[in-house]
C-alpha cells in the first residue's frame, strides 16, 4: 500500500518537475479557483453559462501559466524592455480610442475579445524595474532611483488618466515594493512616503468629483444610503449577516436578490463571506497567506537579483490587490474598483495573475541548484 | 550580461534581502490580522445587527386585501359584484428608455397623448419602484395585443384587479349606493390594519351601512423581495377573510317597475311588506349610474351631476321632505274616532270653504263648490277639505301632533340606510322655539289637510301606511334580508315596534273608507279599480305655493315648477295586506291622476307574482 503511494507521489513529482511547475503554489492556486467557481455560481444567480465562461478563461490562464513556467528567466530578462514599451503604447491607445465600460476608458475592443492593457502593466512594470535595477549594485544610487521612479510614474499617470485610480495606486505599490527589496534605505523611504502623504491635498484637488465622493462616502456611508453609500452598506450587511458559519452555499440573499451590485466582480468577497461565514473567510485568507508566503520564499531562494526583485514585487502586488479589495469590501478603504485576485469574474485579470505565477514558477524551477 | 547570473557580495546581499522579505512578510501577517479583526467585528459582534438589516432589506409585509361581499336582491339577483379589470402598468426603474417605450406602446395600443401626459404626471408623484398604471380597463383585445409582445417590453406588465360593478346601474343607485376611494378624512377614522391595501370604502347606501360586513378582514403576506422591490417568494401568509354576502329584501323586478313608472318625473316610491317591514322597492328619480364613482370620475363629470337642476344624486325617498297633503286624512280620521271627537256617521255640509268663528279668512276646499253633505267615509273617499278643517279644529294641534307622531311621522323610520330625514310635525312648542310665535288656530286647520309646516318623507309615508295595514303594529322598515358567508348564513329578524292602541271597529271603518277611494264611484283614485282584489289608499296633493284669496288654482296655467306635488298611499289586498306603497311625484299635479297609477302598477305586479308563487 505504501509502495503504491510512494510510486504515485514520485510520479506526480516527476510530472511537476518536468513541467517546471511549483507544486505547492499550483495546488493553492487550484484550490482558489475552485472556491472562485463556487462563489461565482452563486453570485451570478446560479447562471451556469457564467461559470462556463469563467472556466474557459481560467483554462486559458492555466495554459499561459504553464507556458511561461517553461521559459527561462533569462528570456523574461530579454523581453522586459520591449514588453514595457508595448504596454505604454497600448495605454496610450486606450486613452485615444477606448471603449467606455462603466464610465471609464479601460478596454480596447480587439474584435474577438476585449483587452484591458492596465492588467498587462501589472506585469510589464515589475519586469522593467527589475531589469533596470538589477544592472546595478544594490542599493541603487539617487540617479537610478530617479529613473526608476520615472519608469513607475509613466504607466501610473497614464492609467490614472483613464481614470483608474485603483490600478494606478497598485502600480505605485508594486514599484515601491521593488525599491524596498532593492535595499533602498529605510530612512529614504520614510522621508519620501511622508512627502507623498503631505501632497495628498494637492492630489485631492486633481481628483474627479466622483472619486472625491467615494472617499467621503467611505468615511460616512450612511449619509447617502441609496446613492453612493449603497455599495459599502450593502456589502457590510452581506458580510455581517453571514456570521460565523455563513448562510451556506447558494444561501446568500443579498447578492441573489440584487441587493449587492458588482457581486460577481469587485464585491465577490462579500458574497463569499455571506455564504461561508467567518470560518470560510479564514480558510480563504489562509490560502492567500500561503500563496504570498510561497512567493516570498521563491524570492528568497532565487538565484539572481533580477529574479529576486521580480518575484518579490509580484508577490507584494498580489497581496496588495487582495488586501485593497477585501479592505474595500469590508468597509475600511474607499471603493476603488479593484477585483479580488483569483475570485472575481473577469478574463484579463485571471490571465495576468496566472501569468505572473507562471513567471514565479519559472524563476523557482530554473534555479541552478535545485535540491532533489 | 554576466551580472545577471551572479550576485555581488552574496552573503550580505542575501541577508539584507532576507531581512527585507521578512519585513514584508510581517507586514502581510499584520494586514491579514487586521482584516480578520474587522471580519470578526462584522461577523460576530455585528452579526445580529447586519442580519436584521439583511432581513429588512428583503422581507416586506404586504397586505392582502379581502374580496368585498356581493349584494343580492331577495331572489338572488346580483346588485353589486366584483369584476376583473386589466390595467397596463409600468415600473420606470425597470425601463431603460422611457420615451422609446412609451412611443412603442402608443403605436401598439393607440394611446392618446393626454393619457401619456397623465401617466408622466403620476410618475412624478409616485414612490420609487412602484407600479404606475398607464391604461385602466384594457379591453380583451388590447390585453391580448400586449400579451403577445410582452417579452419585448421589460418593466411593463398587465395587472389584474377586481373592480366593483353595479349591473343594474341607476336602478339601484339610491339603495345599494356605491363605493369610492378612501379620502383623507375617512382614513383618519379607519383602522390602519384593516384597511391597509384597500383603496375603497362604502360611501352611500347599503355599501356604507353594511361596510364592516361587506369588507371582510385584510390578510397579510411576508414576501421576499429583491432590490427592485419585486416580490420573489412568499414566506408566510395569512389569507384574508372574504367579505360577507348580503341578500336584500328588495325585489329587482318591482324596483324596475317602480323606476319605469316614475321615469321622466322627479319623485320617490317606497314599497314595504306590512307584516314584516321588508322593503320591496325604494326608488328615487331622477337617478344616476353609480359605476363611475368606483374608479373615480373626472371633476367635470361630477360637477355635472352635482349641479344638475334635477339633482339626481339627491335621494328623495330618504331626504326629500314634502307636505303630506290629504294623505293625513285617514290618520286624523282614525284619531278623532279614537279620541271620541267625531263619529264615523256624523255629517257636515261642505260648501267649498270654511271659516273660523270671528274670522273672515276663507279656507278653501279643492272643489270650488264643495262636496255637499259628507260623512267621514265620504270625506275620505272624495277628499273633502272642509270636513277635515272642522275635524282639525275639534282635535286641536296637540292631538293632531299625537295622532301623526304615533304613526311615525316626525321621527326617523330607522331603516338600515344612513341619512334619512325626520320630517317635521309642528306643535306649539316647536313654533315657540323656531319661530318665536304662538300657534295660530288657522294653522291647525291647514295642518288638518296636511299643508302648512308639516313635512314628511316618502319613507315615513310608506311606514305609516304599512302600520295602518298591519292593524296598527309598526314594523321597522329594513332592507337586509340575510347575511351569508362560506360557513354560515344569518337571517335578519323583523323588528316590531310598540303597537298603537286602536279599536278594531275604528280601524276597520277607516280601511273601508280607504277602499272606497279606489273602488267607490266618487273615489279620487277610481282609476285603479279592478275586479281581482281590493286596494285601500288615499290620494294627496301638496301645495307648492300659496294662492291669493281671490284667485283660483289653475293647473294648466301654472308652470311645472310651481305645480302641486302628487302623492298617493295604498295597501292591498285590503282584507289581508301584503304590500304597502307610498308615491310622491314632484310637481305631478293631482295625486289621483299621476301618483296613483304608478302605485297601481306596482301592486298589480306584486300580487300577480305572489299569486303565481314567484
Amino acid at each position: 500500500m505504501s509502495q503504491q503511494l510512494f510510486t504515485q507521489t514520485t510520479f506526480a513529482k516527476i510530472i511537476f518537475q518536468k513541467l517546471h511547475l511549483d507544486a505547492p503554489l499550483f495546488v493553492a492556486i487550484f484550490l482558489l479557483c475552485m472556491l472562485s467557481f463556487l462563489t461565482l455560481y452563486s453570485a451570478s444567480g446560479q447562471d451556469f453559462s457564467v461559470l462556463i465562461r469563467q472556466a474557459i478563461r481560467v483554462g486559458v490562464a492555466f495554459v499561459v501559466m504553464v507556458t511561461l513556467a517553461q521559459c527561462k528567466p533569462q528570456q523574461f530578462y530579454r523581453y522586459s524592455v520591449i514588453l514595457y514599451i508595448l504596454g505604454i503604447l497600448l495605454l496610450v491607445a486606450v486613452l485615444l480610442a477606448g471603449l467606455v465600460g462603466k464610465g471609464a476608458q479601460r478596454w480596447l475592443d480587439l474584435g474577438l475579445f476585449r483587452f484591458q492593457p492596465s492588467e498587462m502593466i501589472k506585469i510589464t512594470t515589475p519586469l522593467m524595474i527589475a531589469w533596470f535595477l538589477s544592472d546595478y549594485t544594490l542599493p541603487p544610487k539617487p540617479m537610478q532611483i530617479f529613473w526608476a521612479v520615472v519608469l513607475i510614474a509613466l504607466p501610473t499617470l497614464l492609467i490614472a488618466k483613464q481614470p483608474d485610480l485603483g490600478t494606478a495606486l497598485l502600480i505605485v505599490i508594486s514599484g515601491g515594493a521593488m525599491l524596498f527589496f532593492a535595499n533602498l534605505s529605510l530612512r529614504f523611504m520614510l522621508v519620501t512616503s511622508s512627502v507623498l502623504l503631505s501632497l495628498t491635498p494637492v492630489l485631492w484637488h486633481f481628483m474627479h468629483d466622483y472619486q472625491k465622493a467615494r472617499v467621503l462616502t467611505f468615511l460616512h456611508p450612511e449619509q447617502d444610503p441609496i446613492g453612493r453609500g449603497y455599495h459599502i452598506i450593502q456589502s457590510k450587511i452581506a458580510i455581517g449577516s453571514g456570521g460565523i458559519y455563513g448562510k451556506g452555499w447558494l444561501g446568500g440573499t443579498q447578492a441573489n436578490l440584487n441587493f449587492l451590485p458588482e457581486s460577481a466582480t469587485d464585491f465577490i468577497f462579500a458574497v463569499f463571506a455571506e455564504e461561508f461565514g467567518l470560518l470560510g473567510c479564514l480558510v480563504l485568507l489562509s490560502l492567500y497567506l500561503f500563496v504570498i508566503s510561497r512567493c516570498l520564499y521563491i524570492a528568497v531562494r532565487a538565484d539572481d537579483t533580477y529574479s529576486r526583485l521580480l518575484a518579490g514585487s509580484l508577490a507584494v502586488t498580489f497581496f496588495a490587490y487582495v488586501s485593497v479589495n477585501i479592505g474595500m469590501v469590508i468597509g475600511v478603504l474607499p471603493v476603488v474598483g479593484v477585483p479580488l485576485p483569483m475570485m472575481s469574474y473577469g478574463g484579463t485579470s485571471v490571465v495576468t495573475l496566472l501569468a505572473s505565477f507562471g513567471i514565479l514558477m519559472s524563476i523557482h524551477t530554473h534555479r541552478k541548484f535545485i535540491p532533489t | 550580461m554576466n551580472k545577471v547570473y551572479t550576485v555581488q557580495n552574496t552573503l550580505q546581499e542575501n541577508r539584507k534581502f532576507l531581512n527585507r522579505v521578512l519585513v514584508v512578510f510581517l507586514a502581510v501577517v499584520l494586514t491579514i490580522a487586521g482584516l480578520v479583526a474587522r471580519l470578526v467585528y462584522l461577523q460576530i459582534s455585528g452579526h445580529e445587527h447586519y442580519s436584521t438589516m439583511a432581513k429588512t432589506n428583503r422581507i416586506k409585509s404586504l397586505p392582502l386585501p379581502p374580496t368585498r361581499g356581493i349584494i343580492y336582491d331577495a331572489k338572488g339577483r346580483v346588485l353589486a359584484q366584483n369584476t376583473p379589470v386589466y390595467s397596463l402598468e409600468l415600473i420606470p426603474e425597470q425601463i431603460k428608455d422611457m420615451d422609446h417605450t412609451l412611443r412603442r406602446l402608443q403605436n401598439l395600443l393607440n394611446i392618446s397623448n393626454e393619457k401619456i401626459q397623465q401617466f408622466l404626471r403620476q410618475q412624478k408623484a409616485s414612490k420609487r419602484f412602484s407600479s404606475i398604471p398607464l391604461l385602466w380597463q384594457l379591453t380583451d383585445e388590447e390585453a391580448a395585443k400586449f400579451a403577445a409582445v410582452r417579452p419585448y417590453y421589460s418593466g411593463v406588465d398587465i395587472q389584474a384587479r377586481l373592480i366593483r360593478n353595479y349591473p343594474y346601474g341607476d336602478l339601484t343607485a339610491h339603495v345599494v349606493g356605491y363605493i369610492g376611494r378612501i379620502n383623507a378624512k375617512e382614513l383618519a377614522t379607519l383602522s390602519a390594519v384593516q384597511y391597509s391595501g384597500s383603496h375603497h370604502i362604502g360611501k352611500t347606501g347599503i355599501e356604507k351601512f353594511y361596510e364592516t360586513q361587506l369588507h371582510g378582514k385584510t390578510g397579510y403576506a411576508e414576501m421576499q423581495t429583491n432590490a427592485q422591490g419585486r416580490a420573489v417568494q412568499i414566506i408566510t401568509s395569512n389569507q384574508p377573510t372574504m367579505g360577507n354576502d348580503i341578500y336584500l329584501t328588495l325585489d329587482i323586478d318591482l324596483q324596475k317597475t317602480a323606476s319605469v313608472a316614475l321615469a321622466g318625473h322627479s319623485g320617490a316610491i317606497v314599497a314595504i311588506k306590512p307584516k314584516t317591514g321588508e322593503v320591496l322597492a325604494l326608488v328615487s328619480q331622477p337617478s344616476f349610474d353609480p359605476n363611475p364613482f368606483v374608479a373615480g370620475m373626472s371633476s367635470k363629470a361630477y360637477r355635472a351631476l352635482h349641479t344638475s337642476q334635477k339633482q339626481p344624486l339627491f335621494n328623495r325617498a330618504l331626504h326629500g321632505q314634502y307636505p303630506p297633503g290629504s294623505t293625513v286624512k285617514p290618520f286624523l280620521g282614525l284619531a278623532s274616532l279614537q279620541y271620541g271627537v267625531a263619529t264615523f256617521t256624523d255629517t257636515i255640509n261642505c260648501q267649498g270653504s270654511y271659516k273660523l268663528p270671528n274670522s273672515t279668512h276663507k279656507y278653501r276646499d279643492w272643489k270650488k263648490n264643495g262636496h255637499g253633505k259628507v260623512s267621514m267615509k265620504e270625506a275620505i273617499i272624495q277628499s273633502c277639505d272642509v270636513y277635515f278643517y272642522d275635524l282639525a279644529r275639534n282635535l286641536g294641534i296637540d292631538r293632531i301632533y299625537q295622532a301623526l307622531h304615533q304613526f311615525g311621522f316626525g321621527e326617523k323610520t330607522n331603516i338600515d340606510l344612513l341619512g334619512e330625514k325626520k320630517g317635521l310635525l309642528p306643535s306649539r312648542a316647536w313654533k315657540r322655539q323656531h319661530k318665536n310665535q304662538a300657534w295660530f288656530p288657522g294653522e291647525t286647520l291647514i295642518s288638518g289637510i296636511g299643508q302648512g309646516f308639516t313635512q314628511v318623507t316618502v319613507l315615513q309615508l310608506a311606514k305609516a301606511t304599512a302600520t295602518l295595514a298591519n292593524n296598527g303594529v309598526p314594523m321597522t322598515p329594513h332592507l337586509l334580508h340575510k347575511i351569508t358567508n362560506a360557513n354560515s348564513s344569518m337571517l335578519n329578524n323583523n323588528q316590531q315596534e310598540t303597537p298603537i292602541q286602536l279599536q278594531n271597529k275604528n280601524l276597520q271603518n277607516i280601511v273601508d273608507s280607504m277602499v272606497g277611494v279606489i273602488h267607490s264611484q266618487h273615489g279620487t283614485a277610481r282609476r285603479l279599480r279592478n275586479k281581482s282584489y281590493k286596494i285601500a289608499g288615499k290620494t294627496g296633493t301638496a301645495q307648492v305655493f300659496g294662492i291669493k284669496q281671490e284667485e283660483e288654482y289653475d293647473e294648466d296655467k301654472t308652470t311645472q315648477k310651481l305645480k302641486d306635488h302628487a302623492i298617493f298611499i295604498a295597501f292591498a289586498p285590503a282584507s289581508d295586506p301584503q304590500i304597502a306603497v307610498a308615491v310622491i311625484v314632484e310637481n305631478g299635479g293631482h295625486g289621483g291622476s299621476t301618483a296613483a297609477p304608478m302605485a297601481g302598477k306596482i301592486i298589480k305586479q306584486f300580487l300577480h307574482n305572489t299569486q303565481k308563487g314567484v
